[in-house]
């Protein structure tokens, strides 16, 4: 299981490194952030790069920015950067929920945010944080920059809008409001492994009734998204047991598992059915 | 094949020139071309944490990087716990409380809990076990691992008094 | 006296009951210095000047026919020295099997490189030889194999299919049978039948296999490095099939990270690491890759039981009728047909069994080949066994605790002997109190306040439930183990043995009971094991055997140099041998008074061989003894869990639990105790993470860590042991039973057991391991 040779590039600017990766890209060139979905990949020779942009050394990417009503990552920001802390409001202590159950220790010092949504996995957490607040990608190349919409940005299983030629430059997300309630739940089998489902609900209620309310749900399908018919059934309504119960089998309803595992649309309700609860602040087993 | 690389790499203090191809994992190259064997390869997918070491005092997986990225950051190894020839606390405690059978997996776990000691020797058992649930072992059943963690950070609570 | 004959009444001298010295105390071990300062010797750290690097070209498909193999690209890869294929390795006969009673197996053992067909993903077909592991693995990919596909067969349960012209897919049924079954299943009040399967896992230690051969053409003798477990058997027959003689070939071991039954058996690696060595007259290099390991080591366990239970209205087992398919995968390897043969003569367990037939379908499967794994057969039938005894108590409306009491065999029946055979021994339990030891655990784990608090939990809306299981182990496989005791000129001891170390604290054992006998310090002991040029004869570290066989012979020889030292001190401080004692390496009056003393490195260089004292006789402070057992020694337990299944995810969390385990005797109550959890660590994997899965055509899906699931800390449970001495073996002279197994043997049935509870549907769980998902279908089934 040694990695199949590869040309390395450490560029010193990003101009350099978007130079090689528009001249690279064809030649089965990558961008190596930090490397820990990608050297597996290529240990078990899955994957076969011919060249490695490595971006480790750029200055700057590394950055959380807090402006704008939006949180900006860094394509260099590690998972394990995401913390409360650095996050103002509601979105600090989702996000710093979230990043507990990626993977373990060492591999969340290492791996980067940016890199999670290029893999595009469908059960990767922070995909599902984009595509559930609707985080917007940064795509940039020599051809200029452009803004990826989160529902434009996942495209399969594994399979993002990116070119080859551009680098995820970086990710908006829209910080939350004070008083946004949200709730997160997720089963895998073993720590820190890949979900099985995935559920991350998000909640404006006022004077007992949801104002907005956005639902996702990852792991089950080629992609995570969000679940409008349920979010839809919970608008104008006090979100009681019932409600969130109706709401949680309605999103089943529509989803469509990518295996043949007839009970994970059970699974994905009860993730989603906690996420809800969580939101409302109630209690539902 | 493709062109060799000269890499320094700084490992507990001391430098190492080496030539390696960009592919060469900074296992590998701390194994092989630094004649550092403490450094274990369970797994070389990311998953089993026995190659785990520090770099510039985080633990990372070292099979998941190239030694060509470690030039310039200083990596710590088991080699390099004990110092002038006294175990470091944890390296005693794994001793004192059996922590370890085969000792395969010693290295990472002993790294792994270095930069979790290093860190804070305080965090609750609950932060404990997610950190440890990083690496695997085949022989323990990890308990003992888990109290061996746990009276070195006692032990180094005493030293430095909060 | 000499040191190598022993004395009349020698073998009497027994370990007292209680503590001693250093027996029986929680000391720690010596091994572990090198291992946490990064300096351990394991198969990777072995390197020899101009080694090549050997990579393995494996089967991509389950079954087919070779057609071609074109290694033309590879041959002319950089740093590439050689390309082989079975045409190249056609004298190397198949690799053998350790005879049992069992006939009729050789055709079915695997060549070193697959001939004329191949039969699961993962077999070998090409080796390719190169002056780096990444270029030989570069080299490696490049090597065409042309098959032509055949059909496969995956379910060992199915009707058989052909292995090759003239040899279907079953070489052999065990079968096992005592008193009078067909009576008893015609005169019983109630008969309980079941169908139970055991998922495909293993003992995947941490350390990969590795294999360093080098010809030291200076003294015509081949090395083997990187070995474990099986040294002496290996040495001989990698001799034979390379043509050597065996004083030409010697095995050394290193450190081993992890054995758990299927590290040190002789593999094609191994062959062709030695044949590769003396063609080339280089080193040659071969470790295994993760992904290798998990396709190319032996599995285990898999195997479905058809079982019958006749039973009197009490719920008095009358007799037991079992019929099992056991899935070997492709070939049999050096066990032959161990495995099955276990569980044959072990499922009875710990019960009283007046009757009983067994037949064991010994089937080929095109899947990789499967051995033992820590308590082989034994993990299997004790779900299959304490399964049907959950569910006798629920047909007959009786309490799984009552229903095992009604059965377990007694204490004054001991030793117990039944007309069975394991392992080519006769079963006979040898001592026991069975259900002295499973009040301790029930008294311990507060069963009975645990079910109010469990009904409680449940009321309120949890899915929450306790089990248990009851094991008996079997250890100490002889015929024999020698061990060689020698002092120095500067007083060290060394202990050489024919065992061998897995990691498990084999030089710390020895060298407590060493030092107890002695009277040295254990921690300054050299123990030395898995070495073929310092022992001439040694059966290899397997079926809990080390503490009971070796450790039965480190005690007899430690005592036959203790009582030549004393008659030595006592000639030179003219006092009779009585009157003297060991202690820290120093001979001193016994009564405590004072007067002269001797240390051992002085009567050792009075014994030295230019010691004009010694003339005529065999010089040093040394002796060899040799302890031979025809009976195992039998250890047993009880596992008590307490679950909970999240009903959403259908996810088991063990809340808590308690392995109570009666070995006799614990050398190191400290490494017995982390036997116990570790060996319950893998039976938890087995029972809810791990299973080496295929696809319909037999493509295996658990070929990372990431797929074959092996459980971290976050899975394991608070774990409670209880390490019982009621029932010291009359065996041996320590009164040791092995305790290696007992924590891994009962955790499948003993999670079967209380998910049924928490499930509250006796019977509901028939197979391992327990995927969340089938949790899931089976409680949206529930009413």
């Amino acid at each position: 299981m040694k990695p199949p040779p590869f040309h390395y590039h450490a560029p010193r600017t990003e101009a350099e490194a978007l130079a090689l990766l528009a001249e690279l890209a064809p030649a089965e060139g990558r961008i190596l952030a930090g490397g820990q979905s990608l050297v597996p990949a290529m240990a078990l020779r899955v994957a076969r790069p011919l060249h490695l942009i490595d971006i480790n050394g750029l200055p700057g990417l590394d950055r959380l920015d807090v402006g704008d009503g939006h949180l900006r990552i860094g394509p260099l920001v590690r998972h394990a950067m995401i913390r409360r802390e650095s996050v103002p409001g509601p979105l600090g202590a989702l996000l710093d929920k979230v990043r507990g159950h990626i993977a373990h220790l060492p591999i969340r010092t290492r791996g980067t945010v940016c890199g999670s949504l290029a893999n595009a996995d469908p059960a990767s957490e922070w995909c599902l944080v984009v595509a559930t607040l609707g985080g917007e990608m940064t795509a940039r190349s020599l051809r200029g920059e452009r803004a990826i919409a989160a529902e434009d940005f996942f495209q399969g299983f594994m399979a993002t809008a990116l070119e080859p030629d551009e680098l995820l430059a970086g990710l908006r997300l829209p910080l939350l409001a004070d008083g946004t309630r949200w709730g997160f739940h997720e089963f895998s089998r073993r720590a820190g492994d890949y979900a099985q489902a995935a559920s991350l609900v998000v909640m404006e209620v006022r004077d007992g009734v949801v104002l907005a309310a956005r639902i996702g749900i990852g792991a089950v399908e080629d992609r995570p998204r969000r679940l409008p018919e349920a979010e839809a059934l919970l608008i104008g309504r006090a979100p009681t047991a019932e409600l969130l119960r109706q709401a949680a089998a309605t999103a089943r309803a529509t989803l469509l598992p990518t295996d043949d595992d007839p009970t994970r649309p059970a699974l994905a309700e009860a993730m989603i059915r906690r996420a809800l609860a969580d939101a409302a602040g109630i209690a539902l087993p | 094949m493709t062109e060799a690389l000269d890499v320094t790499l700084t490992v507990n203090g001391e430098r190492h020139a080496v030539r390696v191809e960009a592919r060469r994992t900074l296992a590998d190259a701390l194994r092989e071309d630094c004649g550092l064997t403490g450094t274990h390869l369970g797994c070389e997918h990311g998953v089993c944490g026995a190659c785990t070491v520090l770099l510039d005092g985080e633990p990372v997986r070292a099979c998941l990087l190239f030694a060509v990225q470690a030039q310039g950051r200083a990596i710590r190894t088991v080699e390099g716990l004990a110092e002038g020839g006294e175990l470091s606390p944890l390296q005693r405690a794994f001793i004192e409380n059996h922590a370890l059978q085969c000792g395969y997996c010693t290295p990472g776990f002993l790294m792994l809990g270095t930069a979790l000691l290093e860190r804070d020797p305080t965090m609750s058992d609950e932060a404990l076990v997610d950190a440890l649930s990083s690496n695997i072992c085949r022989c323990t059943g990890y308990a003992n691992i888990a109290k061996a963690v746990r009276a070195a950070a006692a032990e180094m609570r005493e030293r430095v008094p909060a | 006296m000499d040191g190598l004959s022993p004395r009349p009444g020698e073998d009497a001298r027994t370990l007292a009951a209680g503590p001693g010295r250093v027996v029986g105390r929680a000391v720690t071990r010596i091994e572990d210095l090198p291992l946490v300062r990064g300096e351990g010797l394991f198969a990777a750290d072995v390197n020899f000047p101009r080694q090549l690097h050997m990579r393995v070209v494996r089967a991509e498909i389950a079954h087919g026919r070779i057609v071609s193999v074109d290694a033309e690209a590879a041959r002319a890869m950089p740093g590439v020295v050689a390309v082989w294929t079975a045409a190249d390795v056609a004298d190397i006969p198949l690799i053998p099997f350790r005879a049992t009673k069992v006939r009729g197996l050789e055709p079915y053992c695997q060549p070193v490189l697959a001939r004329d067909r191949v039969r699961y993903v993962g077999e070998p077909v090409a080796v390719v030889l190169a002056d780096d592991a990444y270029r030989a693995e570069d080299a490696a990919e490049t090597v065409m194999v042309e098959l032509e596909e055949l059909p496969v067969v995956l379910d060992a349960a199915a009707p058989p299919g052909e292995f090759a012209p003239g040899h279907d897919t079953e070489p052999t049924v065990v079968r096992k049978e005592y008193g009078d079954i067909d009576a008893a299943f015609r005169s019983a009040h109630a008969v309980v039948e079941l169908e139970l399967s055991v998922g495909r896992h293993s003992g995947v230690p941490l350390e990969t296999r590795g294999a360093i051969a080098r010809y030291d053409a200076a003294h015509d003798v081949l090395e083997l490095h990187g070995t474990a477990k099986k040294q002496h058997w290996n040495r001989d027959e990698i001799a034979r099939l390379l043509g050597r003689p065996p004083q030409g070939v010697h095995l050394f071991e290193g450190h081993v990270g992890g054995g758990f039954g299927v590290r040190g058996e002789l593999y094609p690696e191994d062959l062709l690491v030695c044949a590769a060595a003396l063609r080339l007259r280089r080193p040659i290099k071969w470790i295994e890759d993760r992904r290798e390991h998990l396709v190319a080591t032996n599995h285990s366990r898999q195997q479905s039981h058809r079982i019958r239970a006749a039973v009197d209205a009490e719920g008095r087992l009358l007799g037991i009728d079992d019929v099992f398919f056991h899935d070997q995968g492709a070939y049999v390897r050096t066990h032959g047909a161990r495995v099955a043969d276990l569980a044959a003569g072990m499922l009875p367990g710990p019960y009283r069994l007046p009757a009983y037939r067994v037949a064991g379908h010994f089937r080929l499967t095109n899947k990789t080949p499967a051995a033992t794994y820590r308590a082989p057969g034994r993990y299997e039938t004790t779900f299959v066994r304490e399964r049907l005894m959950d569910a006798i108590a629920a047909r007959l409306e009786i309490d799984p605790v009552e229903i095992r009491r009604r059965n377990l065999v007694a204490t004054a029946e001991m030793p117990h002997a039944r007309p069975l055979d394991a392992l080519g021994t006769d079963v006979v339990l040898d001592s026991g109190d069975y259900e002295g030891l499973l009040d301790k655990a029930l008294a311990r784990f507060g069963w009975d306040a645990m079910h109010k608090e469990l009904a409680a939990r449940r009321a309120a809306g949890e899915c929450v439930g306790a089990g248990l299981a009851f094991f008996v182990e079997k250890s100490g496989l002889g015929p024999s183990d020698g061990v060689r005791v020698t002092v120095d000129a500067t007083g060290a001891v060394e202990v050489v043995s024919g065992a061998a170390s897995v990691g498990q604290g084999v030089e710390t054992a020895l060298a407590q009971i060493c030092a107890e006998a002695l009277g040295v310090d254990y921690s300054s002991i050299r123990v030395v094991r898995g070495r073929t040029d310092r022992i001439e004869f040694g059966n290899g570290a397997h079926a809990s055997r080390v503490t009971v066989m070796s450790g039965s012979a480190t005690w007899q020889a430690s005592l036959a140099v203790r009582e030549m030292a004393l008659e030595c001190a006592a000639q030179l401080l003219q006092l009779s041998p009585a009157e003297l004692t060991i202690s820290e390496g120093v001979v001193t009056r016994a009564d405590g008074l004072a007067g002269p003393s001797l240390t051992l490195a002085e009567i050792a260089r009075g014994r030295g061989p230019n010691s004009p004292a010694m003339r005529g006789q065999t010089p040093g402070l040394t002796a060899e003894r040799w302890f031979w057992s025809d009976h195992m020694a039998y250890p047993y337990g009880v596992h008590l869990a307490q679950i909970r299944i999240d009903a959403g995810t259908g996810g088991v969390t063990v809340e808590r639990y308690l392995v109570a385990n009666d070995i006799g005797r614990a050398i190191n109550p400290m490494l017995v105790e982390g036997q116990i959890v570790g060996g319950l660590a893998q039976g938890l994997g087995g029972a809810l993470l791990e299973e080496f899965r295929y696809d319909p055509s037999g493509q295996p899906l658990s070929t990372t860590l990431a797929d074959y699931l092996i459980p971290t800390i976050a899975e394991m449970p608070e774990v409670d042991v209880l390490i019982a001495e009621d029932a010291p073996s009359p065996l041996n002279p320590l009164g040791v039973k092995g305790a290696g197994e007992g924590g891994t043997n009962g955790a499948g049935a003993c999670i079967a057991s209380a998910v049924d509870d928490a499930l509250r549907r006796p019977g509901a769980i028939t197979s391992l391991p327990l995927l969340p998902a089938h949790l899931r279908a089976l409680l949206v089934e529930a009413p």
